[in-house]
């Protein structure tokens, strides 16, 4: 199963890619479950998430919080709190 | 409804004509412009870059707007929401809002307002006459006025 993921701000200039597509290993269930196993892909990952709770995500283009399921998920972005407005 | 994400400016006075119309049902419309300020917090700034995910922000703002005629009995609402450079002075945001009568059109805009600024994702980087550039970073009391809703 393989999911678009986006990074946005911050974020993406830490990983230094606004978008990849990953395979979705079995034991990822939760858009915090990806964040630690992203954080097992680089230092540039550790980086970007280093601080827990601070960067937010986004399900299929909808705001989830850190137990919301991936499992079904096309797309996932990562970005800082928002400072639009 | 009128939701827009765009990168060219926008004519507020156009845009509420437009909204209006030719109806004579709306009592009130309360018109927010948020710009492009030349200083943050005494800082001097020449430029503000916003980055957006834009597949997600239309929908987003919809969802936001949606919220507001659930709490507001608003006859018609209009956000647009810019993205890429702007220098002091620009338009970044439009807000309007038209009801019956002016309580609901004030209280309406202020929560469009402040829920833009916490749930719109939308990203600014700042960069200062000395040309150093960094990301703003949100403020504590933009999540507490969204969350006195």
């Amino acid at each position: 199963m393989t999911v678009k993921l986006k990074y946005f701000a911050w974020v993406r200039e830490r990983i230094g890619t606004p978008e990849e597509e990953i395979v979705l290993p079995p034991d990822v269930v939760t858009v915090a479950d990806l964040i630690q196993h992203l954080k097992t892909r680089g230092e540039e990952y550790v980086y970007a998430f280093e601080n827990d709770g601070i960067v937010r995500a986004a399900v299929d283009q909808r705001h989830a919080a850190a137990g919301a399921d991936v499992r079904a998920a096309r797309e996932v972005a990562f970005f800082p709190p928002m400072t639009g407005g | 409804m009128t939701v827009r994400i765009q990168t060219e400016d926008f004519d507020a006075a156009a845009e509420v004509a437009r909204l209006r119309g030719r109806r004579t049902d709306i009592g009130a419309i309360v018109t927010f412009t948020g710009i492009c300020r030349d200083n943050d917090d005494g800082r001097a700034l020449a430029a503000l870059t916003l980055e957006t995910y834009a597949d997600m922000a239309v929908a987003e703002i919809e969802r936001i707007v949606e919220e507001a005629k659930r709490r507001w009995p608003l006859h018609d609402a209009l956000v647009i929401h810019r993205y890429g450079l702007m220098r002091p002075g620009d338009d970044i945001v439009l807000v309007v809002t038209a009801s019956a009568h002016r309580e609901a059109a004030f209280r309406a805009a202020a929560f469009l307002m402040d829920y833009l600024k916490t749930r719109a994702p939308f990203w600014k980087s700042e960069e200062t006459s000395a040309g150093e550039r960094s990301w703003v970073t949100a403020k504590d009391s933009d999540d507490a006025a969204a969350a006195r809703w």
